[in-house]
């Protein structure tokens, strides 16, 4: 294995994000705080219009409670709405609506048209803006937007829990656990436990702005989960958050080295993706900047190809030959293995467990964040909801499922799909989208579009790098995956459950819209 | 190994402006004027692009509705006065089946040549009728090229059309037999026959010329069968409308033609074939609930060639709940295996082929390959607005088109086709389009995984099944 270049080290120096790693900057609090917006007008479901003829009486500055009038202090005029923070028509049943409370009638409620434009069927206006509210406050959505499921019409979309009355006597929320253990296979391998059951997807440093990168570790490190390194290398300023990045290793080998696997608490491979199932990943020329370039070893400005599949396995066999490799580099890893879903997906994981596995990721074909062929990921591969159960059944079958950790990825948006997806079998959850709308995606799917993302989330273009900061993004992720947990916890103890680990496998807590229900 | 097959593609710029999805409009009257106007930040430049071009006159005057959507410039507004819209004209575009975002992805095909692509993973429907109710499988380790699909490795997309003999018979160390004519095309698809109400003379150039272009054929009626094209049938396949078992043959030499089902269409297959002997006959029926028994009557009878038509949206004729093509296939092709038959006989589909991914869905319904219309109408920039059907002129000026012009896109389209059937293929493990015809354990149906999964978990489904 290659050392690392010094083209690298001159590549990360001259970046302009280029910061030395700083031990106290490590420090991640799990505190939440406000993270506004980065833009000026955040787009909510409801517009607020203040007439010209409003006496600046500061009556709806004191009426509102959600913040949407807010006059700072010493000044005259009450500041322009910030009507994202509006419930809307419920408003009216309360005692702090400020329609009802102005004296000159001065404000109009009305949706707001540019909400309607957003989105899709899996990820919905209220599914973008629930998220975007998270990431603000850190606390659950209000009732007036659908937080829980989208309009895809199958899937999670259609499951439902079925909640007991009440939950058991004595039980308290603050005693319910979302620990997950990832370790099951009981031998000399770290029993690593994350707080809560899901950790951050793989994105590579090449297609990401290494500023969301990077609050997507620090975040890792303050729940004490994990991020992914994706297939662009392991960038320095990771260094400090090591205990709780994973290495991947794809099929291109971009950036392995001995050193990212020794220093990786987990190393995953790579063998397929669902954004693109069976597909060879592809990183644009114009996105192959000089410190990607540096970084994957290759030439700046042309585009990279990572084969499907791996060059060296075509067999289980092959499939552990791999294991053995990194077990023997890093004999303390745990080596997870990411595919996608085709028809035997059960068998192939367990063939990983076979192989030495300790984590299968399954990758439902409905997800992904790069970008990928249309006809890839509407067509190939199964949805995650169908993989999950079959493959949970089979390990129970094989009587191995209490030996490996089984992670679904792949379309997993909330909470309550977390939830659900642990109920059909899974473990825990790898998310991704979510992640990145939490820092401002609005889903437009331009990804690819000549310098990258125009909101400077997948981009490595130096101006538009500048749009996000490291404090913000793990701000954002931070208050995201507090207010998962809270609304986590607050489903357990609606279904009377102490743990999360109590909830994997529970179909019976589940009902399907589309059936009778009646098995 | 025969040479690779690649269909090569420039761009084809549209003589239209596309119909756009998104755009952005603002209230000036609330403008503040700040001199910092955030359109300027557009990272597509998107307002310095439109105003370059309003002031030379030229190219797409309407830049409103080509906003990619990122909503940077409605959210960074000094007076919050943007906001974004949708394009009334996006929503009116096709139908239930070709949906507006459909025909903007067929225009980009036939523009670019290019396979779509867009990031965030996949936004629609869980699922939907027909096509949109199976799912390809793909395997983990096996895969015919490892260099991409224009690697080194090939994976082929041609098929035979024709009839094959069930077994070979040998004397003396010789073939007693005589094989019956086969034609290869290398791409699944031919060009059908393009309705009444879209036929212009240079659309119907382009159809053909593009057929000949990239190896493929294109049906033709007999009435439109010009005096060029019925000397040099070589891609053309023209179709005789009413044909009695002692027509003159209209089509000189032609080696494919293709004539209607009808009580004595076996007489005229054989009338057809005496002179030249080596012509294939294709038999055209209408897909009806009963299908599957008369297609094998007529393949035990000796029909070489079936082409199924379906309505535009993939349903059969008749009953009031058609089925779609993806099960009308699946029995017939289950009909045909059941009695020994299936390699008989060629299948060809048509109908409700809108996209790259349907081609390959219906040849693992059991079809040998398809037949498209509308997507190559469509690559000519065509709306579907139905104005054409109603007298109305046309607001895209069919009528004027430049055959060159579309040819280009037509290629271009069917290039981009062609890279799609490459990536599934590959995807799927396979390295040749021949094998997948009927292999549906190369896919999944949402019945059986709804079944398996959810079935077994929750009873009945709501509704039936």
């Amino acid at each position: 294995m290659s050392t690392l270049p010094s083209d690298l080290q001159r590549a990360e120096a001259e970046s302009p994000d280029a910061s030395p790693a700083r031990p106290e900057y490590a420090e991640v609090s799990r505190e939440v705080r406000p993270a506004p917006p980065r833009y000026r007008n955040e787009i909510g479901k409801y517009s607020i219009y203040r007439a010209s003829h409003c006496a600046n009486c500061g009556r709806c500055v004191e009426t509102c409670r959600y913040g949407v009038h807010v006059r700072p202090e010493g000044y005259l005029h009450v500041m322009r709405p910030y009507d994202y923070r509006c419930i809307g028509p419920d408003c009216k049943d309360t005692d702090c609506c400020c329609i009802d409370a102005c004296p000159q009638g001065a404000l109009k409620l009305s949706a707001n048209p540019v909400s309607g434009t957003m989105g899709d069927h899996r990820w919905t206006p209220d599914l973008l803006m629930s998220t975007w509210t998270m990431a603000e406050t850190g606390r659950p959505p209000g009732r007036h937007l659908e937080s829980e499921i989208g309009t895809s019409g199958g899937g999670f979309d259609r499951l439902r829990f079925r909640f007991p009355n009440s939950p058991p006597p004595g039980l308290r929320r603050e005693d319910i656990s979302t620990r997950l253990l990832l370790n099951r296979r009981g031998d000399s391998r770290p029993r690593i436990a994350i707080d809560v059951p899901w950790y951050g997807g793989g994105m590579s440093f090449g297609s990401t702005n290494i500023r969301a990168l990077l609050g997507k570790a620090r975040v890792a490190k303050a729940f004490h989960g994990f991020t992914c390194t994706g297939e662009g290398g392991y960038p320095e300023r990771f260094v400090p958050y090591k205990d709780h990045v994973i290495t991947q290793v794809a099929t291109g080998l971009f950036g392995v080295r001995e050193e990212t696997i020794q220093r990786a608490p987990i190393v995953e491979f790579k063998y397929a993706q669902g954004a693109k199932p069976g597909l060879g990943g592809h990183l644009l020329g114009d996105k192959n900047t000089p410190s990607v370039a540096a970084m994957r070893g290759t030439v700046v400005g042309v585009p990279l190809f990572s084969p499907f599949p791996f060059h060296s396995v075509y067999s289980v066999e092959d499939h552990k030959k791999h294991l053995d490799w990194i077990a023997h580099v890093n004999p303390r890893a745990l080596l997870s293995a990411k595919v996608s879903t085709p028809v035997d997906v059960d068998m192939v994981a367990v063939g990983v467990y076979y192989a030495g596995g300790h984590i299968v990721h399954l990758d439902g074909s409905y997800g992904g964040t790069g970008a990928a062929p249309n006809v890839a990921k509407k067509n190939i591969a199964m949805p995650i909801e169908y993989a999950i159960g079959r493959v949970h059944q089979f390990l129970v079958d094989e009587g191995i499922r209490d030996r490996i950790t089984v992670i679904a990825s792949g379309g997993v948006r909330t909470p309550a799909d977390v939830a659900k997806a642990i109920a059909l079998g899974a473990d825990g959850c790898v998310i991704g989208t979510a992640e990145l709308v939490a820092l401002g995606c609005i889903r437009c799917t331009a990804c690819e579009s000549g310098r990258g993302c125009a909101r400077g989330i997948a981009t490595t273009d130096d101006e538009l790098l500048e749009l996000l900061d490291v404090d913000w993004c793990t701000q954002r992720l931070v208050n995201l995956y507090a207010a998962w947990q809270q609304m986590l916890v607050d489903l357990l103890y609606r279904l009377g459950l102490d743990s999360v680990g109590a909830l994997r496998g529970r179909t019976d807590l589940l009902m399907h819209l589309d059936y009778e229900n009646e098995t | 190994m025969p040479a690779k097959y690649v269909i090569h593609h420039t761009t084809a710029k549209p003589r239209f402006r596309p119909v756009g999805k998104l755009g952005i409009v603002d209230w000036r009257e609330d403008c503040s004027s700040c001199h910092n106007c955030v359109k300027r930040g557009c990272v597509y430049r998107l307002y310095r692009d439109e105003a370059d071009t309003l002031r030379d006159e030229v190219g797409y005057l309407d830049y409103i509705y080509q906003c990619k959507g990122c909503l940077s410039c409605v959210q960074n507004c000094t007076k919050n006065i943007l906001t974004r819209v949708v394009n009334p004209e996006y929503r009116r575009l096709g139908d239930s089946y070709y949906t507006p975002d459909l025909i903007l992805s067929t225009w980009y095909q036939a523009e670019t040549g290019k396979i779509p692509v867009t990031g965030s993973g996949y936004g629609g429907p869980f699922s939907g009728p027909g096509f949109d109710s199976m799912w390809t499988d793909m395997s983990e380790i096996v895969r015919p090229t490892r260099d991409g699909i224009h690697g080194r490795e090939y994976i082929s997309t041609s098929v035979d059309i024709g009839r094959k003999l069930s077994h070979l018979a040998f004397a003396d160390g010789q073939l007693k037999v005589d094989p019956p004519p086969l034609m290869e095309t290398p791409l699944p698809v031919i060009f059908d026959r393009i309705p009444r109400h879209w036929q212009r003379e240079a659309v119907m150039t382009a159809v053909t010329t593009a057929a000949a272009e990239i190896g493929t054929l294109a049906v033709l009626c007999e009435a439109d069968l010009r005096e060029q094209e019925a000397a040099d049938c070589g891609h053309v396949i023209p179709l005789l409308e009413s044909p009695g078992p002692s027509a003159v043959q209209p089509c000189g030499s032609a080696p494919f033609v293709m004539i209607p089902d009808s009580p004595d269409v076996m007489a005229v297959q054989a009338a057809l074939k005496r002179d030249p002997s080596a012509r294939i006959v294709a038999i055209r029926i209408p897909a009806v609930p009963t299908v599957a028994g008369r297609v094998a009557d007529l393949v035990r009878e000796g029909a070489e060639v079936i082409h199924l038509t379906f309505d535009s949206h993939g349903r059969e004729q008749g009953p009031v709940r058609p089925r779609h093509m993806r099960d009308v296939l699946r029995d017939t092709h289950t009909t045909l295996v059941k009695q020994g038959i299936r390699d008989e006989v060629t299948l060809i589909a048509s109908g409700g082929i809108a996209a790259a991914e349907h081609v390959i869905k219906a040849i693992i319904c059991g079809a040998d390959l398809v037949a498209i219309d509308i997507p190559l109408i469509l690559a000519l920039e065509c709306r579907l607005c139905g104005e054409c059907r109603r007298g109305q002129p046309c607001p895209i000026a069919l009528e004027e088109i430049d055959a060159g012009f579309g040819i280009h896109r037509i290629v271009n389209l069917m290039a981009a086709w062609h890279s799609q059937l490459l990536e599934m293929l590959g995807a799927m493990g396979i390295r040749e389009i021949r094998r997948l015809r009927g292999e549906t354990g190369r896919c999944m149906f949402f019945e059986d995984l709804e079944r398996d999964s959810f079935g077994r978990l929750f009873g009945k489904r709501k509704g039936g099944s």
